[in-house]
C-alpha cells in the first residue's frame, strides 16, 4: 500500500533530501581537506613544498553530493529496511529451486573446471588457489563458525601442517600419502597445545591469545634455523606423486605409462583434483561431525556454555576437539600448500593469511558450509578479477566488503540449517543463531 | 524424616568474601517427593541450588547422594559437569537458558550427548555410521519425542527454541533437564512468568514426572498456589538459614515462616502472632 504523495509532501521530502546530502557533503569537505586538498612534498632541499589541489576536493564533495542523493532516492524506494516485501510465490519457488541446485552446480562446475580450462594455466591455478583457501575456511569453520571460539592465529596450524610435510619429506623422505595424516596428526596435536591455555578465555582475549599463537609459531620457524631454515624456508619439497608414480617427464613417469605426450599442465590438474578431494573430505567430515553429539556440542557451546555444563557437557575436552578438528583441516592444507609449491618460507604463514581466511568464515556466514566455499570464491577468485583495476583494487574490494555487511550483516547465508528433525526442516533465523562468546 | 532420602545436605555453608548467603543449612530430599525450597528473595535459595549443581564449591557442609542401587555420592567433591553426568542431578535456570538457535528437538538431543557420545564410539563410530550408532541415535529421537509430546510440543519439534513462547519455553527447559535421565531434577522457579492455566499444567507436569518416572524434584518457587498444590515437603530459608522445615500445611501456619514473608522484626512477632490469632 502507497500513500498517495501530495506537493507538499514531497517537497519536505526534497528538503530532506538535500539536507541529508549536505551534511555529508560537509562532513566529506572536513574529511578531505587536508586529505586531498593539500598536497605536500620534501622539496630537495628537505624543506615542505605544499600546494593546494582545490578542483580535486570540490569533485570529491560533490560526487558525495550526489552520491547521498542517490542512495537515500534509492532508500525511499526500496522502502525502509525490515519491511517484508511482496515476491511474487513463482519467482519465490524458482529462488528456493535455484539455492537447492547451487551447491550441486558448484561443485560439478569445481570437478570440471581441469576440463574446460585445461589449456589456461592462470585458471587452473587461480582454482587451486581458491580451492586451497575453501579448504582453509571450512576447516576454521568448525573452530569459529560451530563452537564460536575466535581463533586468529588459524595460520599457525596451516604452518605446522606444511613444515611438518616440508621436513618429514625432505630429511626422512616419506612420501606425501604418509606425510599427509602425519601433518594433519601434529597440527591437531598443536591445536590442542593451544586449547589448553586458552580454555578459560573468552571472546576478544581469546582472540588475542591465539593471534600471539599464530606469531609465535611464525617466529619460532624464523628463528629456529638448524631445523626449519629460517627466513631461508625449505626448498626441494618433493612433489605428490600418484600413488607412487610421479608426474614427470621421465621413464617411469605416468605420461609414458600411459603411453601419452607428457605435459606439465598433467601435474596441475593433478594438484586440482588433490586439493578439490581434500576440500571435499574436510566439507563431508564437517557435515557429518555437526550432526553426532560432538557436533551438536559445539554448536550448544556457541549457543550456551553454562546450560552445556548443567547438561553434563564437558566443555574442556568439547572445546579441545574443536580446536583439533580444526586444526587437522589446517596441517593437511599446509601439506598440500608445501608440496604445491616445492618451496615454503615464513612469509607465507604471517597474520594476514589468519585474517583472510576468517574474513572468508565470517563473509560466509559464520556455520554454513556453502557460504564458506562462496566467499573463498569470492575473496580470491573476485580479487584476481580486478587487476586490471591495478592500484583501486583495495579500494573496489573495500568497498564490495562494507556494502556486503550492510546486505547481509550475518554473511551470505546467515541462517543455519537444523542437524536433526522430525517432519521439516526448517531454516532457523540468524536472529536466533548466537555468534559465541569464545 | 523416613529413611529414604536421595539427597542429605548437612551443615552447607557458603560464604562470598565476608557476605554468608547459606549458614550452616541442613535439610533432606525424600525419594520420589517433590520438595519446595522456599523463602524471601534474597534467602539465599539460588545459592543452595548452584551448590548442590556444581556451580559453586561450597565454603563447608556435605551433600550426600545417595542412588538407588546404593552408590552413595559427595556432591560437593564434583564439580561442573561431572554433577549432571555422574551424580545424575539435573537443574533448570531461573532465567531460561535454552540453546535459541536450535530447534527444540535438537535442545532435547543435545541434552542426551552423554549417552550418545558413547553409542558414537567418541564420534569414531559415528563417523562411519555404524548400525549401532544409528540403532542408539533413533532411541535418543523416540526419547525427545517422548519428552515432546508430554510437555505437548511435539508439532513445534523443528521449531527453533527461541521461536517458541515463553511458557513453552519453560516447559522445554524442563523436558530437556529431563532428556539426562537424571535421579533428581532440580527446578530454580519453574513458574515464573506463566499465567494461571500455564502453572497449572506445569503442576501436573510435575507430578507426573514424579509419579511416573520415579524422579525426586527439589524446586524454588515463589508461586505458592503451586508449592502448596505439589510439594510433599517445604524447606522455608530467610537470611541464609533455614527457618522452617514441614509439610506445606504446616509450613503455611509457621509464625515464623509468616513473619519471613511479611517482613516482621524477631520483637514484634508475638504482637502478629496474637493479630493472627496463631
Amino acid at each position: 500500500m502507497t500513500k498517495p504523495t501530495t506537493p507538499a509532501s514531497r517537497v519536505s521530502g526534497a528538503a530532506f533530501i538535500f539536507k541529508k546530502a549536505a551534511i555529508s557533503a560537509l562532513v566529506a569537505l572536513v574529511l578531505f581537506s587536508l586529505m586531498i586538498g593539500i598536497r605536500t612534498e620534501a622539496g630537495p632541499t628537505g624543506q615542505l613544498i605544499y600546494w593546494t589541489r582545490f578542483d580535486d576536493l570540490a569533485s570529491v564533495v560533490a560526487i558525495v553530493f550526489g552520491g547521498s542523493i542517490v542512495v537515500e532516492l534509492l532508500r525511499r524506494w526500496w522502502g525502509p529496511l525490515g519491511t517484508p516485501r511482496l515476491v511474487p510465490r513463482q519467482l519465490q519457488s524458482s529462488l528456493a529451486l535455484a539455492r537447492k541446485l547451487l551447491a550441486p552446480a558448484l561443485l560439478i562446475f569445481a570437478l570440471l573446471v581441469p576440463v574446460i580450462f585445461y589449456n589456461q594455466r592462470y585458471i587452473l591455478d587461480l582454482g587451486i588457489l581458491v580451492l586451497t583457501y575453501v579448504m582453509l575456511g571450512w576447516g576454521l569453520n568448525v573452530v569459529v563458525g560451530l563452537a564460536g571460539l575466535l581463533d586468529l592465529g588459524y595460520v599457525a596450524f596451516y604452518a605446522v601442517g606444511a613444515y611438518s610435510y616440508a621436513l618429514l619429506a625432505t630429511h626422512f623422505g616419506l612420501s606425501f600419502w604418509v606425510c599427509l595424516p602425519l601433518a594433519g596428526i601434529l597440527a591437531a596435536f598443536w591445536g590442542m597445545l593451544l586449547g589448553f591455555p586458552v580454555l578459560r578465555l573468552r571472546g576478544d582475549y581469546l582472540a588475542i591469545v591465539t593471534l600471539a599463537f599464530g606469531e609465535i609459531i611464525r617466529l619460532v620457524i624464523v628463528n629456529w634455523e638448524s631445523l626449519t631454515g629460517g627466513p631461508n624456508g625449505v626448498s626441494g619439497i618433493p612433489r605428490p606423486t600418484l600413488f607412487g608414480i610421479p608426474l614427470t617427464p621421465a621413464d617411469d613417469g605416468l605420461a609414458a605409462r600411459l603411453g601419452i605426450e607428457f605435459s606439465p599442465t598433467h601435474r596441475i590438474v593433478f594438484l586440482f583434483y588433490l586439493i578439490l578431494a581434500l576440500a571435499l573430505l574436510t566439507n563431508w567430515v564437517t557435515i557429518r561431525l555437526r550432526r553426532l553429539p560432538i557436533g551438536r556440542a559445539w554448536e550448544a557451546l556457541r549457543e550456551d556454555e553454562v546450560a552445556c555444563r548443567a547438561l553434563g557437557i564437558n566443555i574442556t575436552t568439547t572445546k579441545l576437539t574443536a580446536f583439533a578438528t580444526g586444526a587437522m583441516f589446517g596441517g593437511f592444507a599446509g601439506a598440500f600448500f608445501a608440496t604445491r609449491q616445492g618451496f615454503i618460507s615464513p612469509e607465507s604463514f604471517t597474520f594476514q593469511e589468519s585474517a583472510l581466511v576468517l574474513a572468508i568464515v565470517v563473509l560466509g556466514g559464520m556455520g554454513s558450509q556453502l557460504g564458506v566455499a562462496l566467499a573463498a570464491l569470492i575473496m580470491i577468485g573476485g580479487f584476481e578479477l580486478f587487476r586490471d583495476l591495478e592500484q583501486y583494487r583495495m579500494l573496489v574490494f573495500g568497498i564490495a566488503m562494507v556494502l556486503l555487511m550492510i546486505w547481509r550483516p550475518r554473511g551470505l547465508i546467515g541462517h543455519r540449517a537444523p542437524t536433526v528433525y522430525l517432519r521439516q526442516s526448517q531454516a532457523i533465523s540468524s536472529d536466533l543463531v548466537k555468534e559465541g562468546h569464545g | 524424616m523416613s529413611g529414604d532420602s536421595i539427597l542429605d545436605v548437612d551443615g552447607l555453608t557458603m560464604r562470598f568474601g565476608g557476605i554468608v548467603a547459606v549458614n550452616d543449612l541442613s535439610f533432606g530430599v525424600e525419594r520420589r517427593q517433590i520438595t519446595a525450597l522456599i523463602g524471601p528473595n534474597g534467602a539465599g535459595k539460588t545459592t543452595v541450588f548452584n551448590c548442590i549443581t556444581g556451580f559453586y564449591k561450597p565454603t563447608s557442609g556435605t551433600m550426600r547422594l545417595a542412588h538407588e542401587n546404593g552408590a552413595q555420592i559427595r556432591l560437593e567433591r564434583l564439580n561442573d559437569f561431572r554433577i549432571s553426568k555422574q551424580a545424575k542431578v539435573a537443574r533448570t535456570f531461573q532465567n531460561i537458558r535454552l540453546f535459541p538457535g536450535m530447534t527444540a528437538l535438537e535442545n532435547l538431543m543435545v541434552a542426551q550427548h552423554n549417552a550418545l557420545m558413547r553409542a558414537s564410539g567418541l564420534t569414531f563410530l559415528g563417523l562411519i555410521g555404524a548400525p549401532s550408532w544409528r540403532a542408539a541415535e533413533k532411541r535418543a529421537i523416540e526419547l525427545a519425542k517422548f519428552w515432546l509430546d508430554r510437555i505437548g510440543l511435539l508439532d513445534r519439534a523443528d521449531d527453533a527454541a527461541g521461536n517458541l513462547a515463553y511458557g513453552d519455553q519453560r516447559r522445554l527447559e524442563i523436558a530437556r533437564a529431563m532428556c539426562t535421565e537424571p535421579v533428581l531434577l532440580c527446578l530454580d522457579e519453574p513458574a515464573a512468568g506463566l499465567n494461571g492455566r500455564e502453572s497449572a499444567a506445569l503442576s501436573e507436569l510435575l507430578l507426573s514426572i514424579r509419579t511416573d518416572q520415579g524422579t525426586s524434584i527439589l524446586l524454588i518457587e515463589h508461586d505458592m498456589s503451586v508449592v502448596m498444590e505439589i510439594s510433599d515437603r517445604v524447606v522455608v530459608m530467610d537470611y541464609g538459614v533455614k527457618i522452617a522445615e514441614g509439610s506445606p500445611r504446616d509450613v503455611r501456619d509457621d509464625p515464623k515462616v509468616i513473619a519471613a514473608y511479611l517482613g516482621v522484626e524477631d520483637q514484634e512477632l508475638a504482637g502478629v502472632e496474637q493479630e493472627l490469632g496463631l
